[in-house]
C-alpha cells in the first residue's frame, strides 16, 4: 500500500507538460481554425520538455556516424518494404489489406534505435514499419503477408497481426487502441521482474480517442511504469481528419491529465524523434515513469493500399506539402552535408535493400501454404506450468 | 475428490477456499501477482483476497484503478512477457468494459502469432443473482466467454472446486476465467489444506442415477441435487452432473451418462436463450440422439434482465421447484 501511495504522489508531481495549456476550449471555432492551420503547415516545432536543441549545435557531439547510418538504414528498409508490399497488394498478389507506413518512417526508426530485443513494443494496424525497425527480417515478413507457413506467424496473422516476440514485437493490431493496454501490461511485467526494459506503445491520433488508451496511460502513470506512449499523429483516423475526430490539435495535451510529461516532436525529423524518444526512454529505464510522445507525421498513401492522390477526404496539395518534407530525403541531404555518406553510398543502400527484398519475395512465394491440420493448432497452449 | 492430497480436510466456506487457492498460487509461483479493484487494501469486496496484501506485500497484490480495460490489458501484456498474473474483474457484468482485451487480444494472441505467444493469465470474477443486486451485478455471462476460442472458462459450484480450480487455472498456460458464484460464498464444505488441482475440462458426477441426467452449472448444481431428491419421491432416479468447466466442456462424461439414463436436462442460471445449455443440448442430440427417450430439456432464466425486486428475482432464478416442474411437464409425471 505504502508503495502505491508513493507512486501516486510522484506521478502527480511529474513534470506534466509544463509549458502546455490545459486541453483546449473545445467548442470554440477558434480551436478549429488552429487545427486547420496546423494541418496546413506541417512544420511543427513545439516541444514540452526537450532540453537539447538539434541542428546547428550538433556536429561531432551528437550521435555517432554509425547511429546516423543505422537510423537511415532503418527508414530505407521500411520504405522499400512498404513500397514493394503495397505494390504486391495492388497487383492482387497479397490477400487481404495492407496499411502502409510510408511517410512515417522517421518515428519507428528514431524510437527503435534505442531499444534492444528485450524491450517490447506494441504496434498498430500500420505495423510493418515497426517490425522492420525492431529487427524484423524481410523473408518471414513477406511470407507472413502472403499467409505462408514460413511467415512470422505461420501465416495465421497476416499484415494486421504480424509479430515476433523474440524481437520484443508484441504484435501489430487490428483493433484501433488495442495495443496500449498490452504495452502497459508488458511494462508492468518489466518492472515486476525488476528489469531495466521499457515498452513502447505506438498508436495514432485516431486511437487516442479510444478509452483503452486513456485507461492504459492512467495505469502506467499511476504505477510509474517504463512505458512510452508514442502517438503517431498523421492527421487522420482512417479517412476522417483530426479536425473532425477530436477538438484538440495536440494529443500530447492529454498527458497532463494522466500525470505524465507530454512531448511534441516533428515526426518527419528522425533526429528530433531520436532525441525525444531517447530522453523518454532513459527516464523510463531509470524509474521515472511513462511519457506521452506525440510525433506529427503524415500518411502518404490512403488508409489502405497505395492510392495517395485524388482522395475525397484530403487535398493533393496537402499530400505534396508533406512529401516535400520527406523524412528520408531530408535526412539523406543532411548526411551528405555532414559527410557521413555520399550520394553514391546512399544509392547503393537502396540497390542492396531492393535486392534483398526481391530475394525475400521470391522466398515467400516459394514457401508452402499452411497445412490444413494447422487450422486448429495453437488455439491453446497444450502444456501447463 | 480423488484429485486431492487427502490432507486434514476441514470445513471452510467457498469464499475462504478461493482465498486459499490464490494464496497457494502466490506461494508456489514467484512470477504471479494479484491485481484488481479493491483486492489489496480491502481484500476484495467479498473478502476473497483478505490478508493477502499483509502476507505477500504490495509487490504481489495490487489495487488497480476502476479500469477494466487496463486490468485486462495488464493481464495480457504481463502474461505475454514472463509473468503469471491473476487479475480480478469484480463482477462478470463488467466484462463489457474490457471485452476487446478479452475477445480480440487475450483469446486470439497465441493463434494470431502462430503459437509464439503464451498467456498464462487467470481471471477471477463473480457471477450470479440472488442478492438483490439487480440487472448489472447479477448476470451469468459464462456463455459469452465460452464462445471464444482461446480462453477456458470454469464455474466452480463448491468450496473444494473453488480452491482446486483456482490452482489449476493458475498452473494452466492459457487464459482461464474462474467464474465464481457470489450467492455460494458462504457455503461450507470439507476442503484440504495445501495445494491441489481440480482438473479443467472434467465434469463431476455428483449423484448417480438411471432415469434422467441433469447437467448443472455452478450454483444450479445444488438446486439440481435438491430437485433430484424431490424427483426420487416421484420414482425418478436422477443422475446429477456438475459441468464444472464450460470451456472446454466435458461432452464425454455427459454423453456417457445420457446413454445410460436416456433423458437429459440442462440447468443454468444464465438466460436460457443463447445460454450454454443450447450448446450442450445440441451436442447431446448430435452424439446420443438414438439413445434419447425424451426431448432434451433446458431450465434457465427467462429472457429478461435480472430484476431488483426480491419477489421478482425469486421467480427469475431457477430453483429445485422449477426444475421439478420442468421434468414433470416434459415427462408427463
Amino acid at each position: 500500500m505504502a508503495k502505491k501511495i508513493k507512486a501516486k504522489k510522484q506521478a502527480a508531481k511529474a513534470p506534466a507538460a509544463k509549458n502546455k495549456k490545459p486541453a483546449a476550449n473545445n467548442k470554440k471555432p477558434a480551436a478549429k481554425a488552429k487545427i486547420a492551420a496546423a494541418r496546413k503547415k506541417p512544420a511543427v516545432k513545439t516541444t514540452a520538455s526537450r532540453k537539447s536543441t538539434p541542428k546547428k549545435t550538433r556536429k561531432r557531439s551528437g550521435p555517432s556516424d554509425q547511429t546516423l547510418k543505422e537510423l537511415h538504414l532503418k527508414m530505407v528498409r521500411i520504405r522499400c518494404f512498404e513500397e514493394a508490399g503495397g505494390q504486391m497488394m495492388e497487383d492482387g498478389k497479397i490477400p487481404g489489406a495492407l496499411h502502409l507506413y510510408v511517410g512515417e518512417e522517421a518515428i519507428a526508426a528514431g524510437v527503435m534505435q534505442h531499444l534492444s530485443n528485450e524491450d517490447q513494443i506494441t504496434s498498430t494496424h500500420r505495423g510493418h514499419g515497426h517490425l522492420v525497425a525492431k529487427g524484423g527480417e524481410f523473408k518471414p515478413m513477406f511470407a507472413e503477408l502472403l499467409g505462408r507457413s514460413t511467415g512470422y506467424c505461420g501465416g495465421k496473422g497476416g499484415s494486421m497481426h504480424i509479430s515476433n516476440l523474440e524481437l520484443g514485437m508484441l504484435g501489430a493490431n487490428g483493433i484501433v487502441g488495442g495495443g496500449p493496454p498490452i504495452a502497459m501490461g508488458a511494462a508492468f511485467s518489466n518492472k515486476f521482474r525488476k528489469t531495466k526494459n521499457v515498452t513502447i506503445s505506438f498508436f495514432g491520433d485516431g486511437a487516442s480517442n479510444e478509452g483503452s488508451v486513456h485507461e492504459a496511460a492512467n495505469m502506467a502513470a499511476l504505477y510509474k511504469l517504463p512505458c512510452i506512449f508514442v502517438c503517431e499523429n498523421n492527421g487522420y483516423g482512417e479517412y476522417t481528419s483530426q479536425a473532425n475526430h477530436q477538438a484538440i490539435v495536440d494529443v500530447a495535451d492529454r498527458a497532463a491529465g494522466y500525470g505524465m510529461p507530454g512531448v511534441i516532436v516533428d515526426g518527419m525529423d528522425v533526429m528530433a524523434v531520436y532525441e525525444a524518444a531517447g530522453e523518454a526512454i532513459e527516464r523510463a529505464r531509470n524509474g521515472g515513469g511513462p511519457t506521452l510522445l506525440e510525433c506529427k507525421t503524415y500518411r502518404y498513401y490512403d488508409h489502405v493500399g497505395m492510392r495517395g492522390m485524388g482522395m475525397s477526404y484530403r487535398t493533393d496539395e496537402e499530400v505534396e506539402a508533406w512529401r516535400k518534407r520527406d523524412a528520408i530525403a531530408g535526412f539523406e541531404q543532411r548526411l551528405i552535408e555532414l559527410g557521413v555518406m555520399n550520394r553514391k553510398q546512399v544509392d547503393s543502400i537502396y540497390t542492396r535493400i531492393n535486392n534483398e527484398i526481391e530475394e525475400a519475395i521470391a522466398y515467400a512465394f516459394d514457401s508452402p501454404h499452411p497445412e490444413p491440420h494447422e487450422l486448429l493448432e495453437n488455439v491453446y497452449c497444450e502444456k501447463g506450468a | 475428490m480423488s484429485e486431492a492430497k487427502k490432507q486434514e480436510a476441514r470445513k471452510i466456506p467457498y469464499v475462504a477456499a478461493i482465498k486459499e487457492g490464490v494464496r497457494e498460487v502466490l506461494l508456489e509461483q514467484d512470477n504471479s501477482f494479484v491485481a484488481g479493484e479493491d483486492v489489496a487494501g480491502a481484500g476484495g469486496v467479498f473478502g476473497h483476497y483478505g490478508g493477502l496484501l499483509q502476507e505477500f506485500g504490495p509487490d504481489r497484490v495490487y489495487d488497480t484503478p476502476i479500469s477494466e480495460k487496463a486490468i485486462m490489458g495488464l493481464g495480457v501484456g504481463a502474461s505475454a512477457t514472463g509473468c503469471r498474473p491473476i487479475v480480478d474483474i469484480m463482477f462478470i457484468d463488467f466484462i463489457g468494459e474490457c471485452m476487446d482485451e478479452i475477445a480480440n487480444q487475450m483469446a486470439k494472441m497465441r493463434y494470431m502469432f502462430g503459437g509464439n505467444a503464451t498467456l498464462p493469465v487467470t481471471i477471477i470474477t463473480m457471477s450470479g443473482g440472488g442478492l438483490s443486486m439487480a440487472a448489472q451485478h447479477s448476470q451469468c455471462l459464462e456463455a459469452w466467454l465460452a464462445h471464444l476460442p482461446g480462453v477456458k472458462v470454469v464455474c466452480p459450484s463448491n468450496a473444494y472446486d473453488a480452491k482446486g480450480m483456482t490452482i489449476a487455472a493458475a498452473r494452466d498456460d492459457n487464459p482461464v476465467f474462474v467464474v465464481f458464484n457470489k450467492a455460494s460464498l458462504g457455503m461450507s464444505m470439507e476442503v484440504p489444506e495445501g495445494a491441489y488441482e481440480v482438473p479443467i475440462g472434467k465434469a463431476a458426477i455428483c449423484r448417480e442415477g438411471s432415469d434422467l441426467t441433469i447437467v448443472a452449472i455452478s450454483r444450479m448444481v445444488h438446486e439440481a441435487m435438491a430437485a433430484a431428491d424431490q424427483l426420487k419421491d416421484l420414482g425418478l432416479d436422477v443422475e446429477v452432473i456438475d459441468a464444472r468447466s464450460v470451456q472446454p466442456f466435458d461432452t464425454e462424461t455427459v454423453i456417457k451418462s445420457i446413454k445410460k439414463t436416456h433423458r437429459a436436462l440442462i440447468v443454468h442460471e444464465a438466460v436460457k436463450f443463447g445460454g450454454i445449455g443450447g450448446e450442450i443440448s445440441a451436442q447431446i442430440q448430435e452424439q446420443a440422439f438414438d439413445y434419447l427417450d425424451a426431448p432434451v430439456m433446458r431450465v434457465g432464466a427467462p429472457f429478461c434482465p435480472v430484476p431488483f425486486s426480491p419477489v421478482l428475482e425469486e421467480i427469475y432464478i431457477p430453483n429445485a421447484d422449477t426444475i421439478v416442474a420442468k421434468v414433470k411437464d416434459t415427462l408427463e409425471l
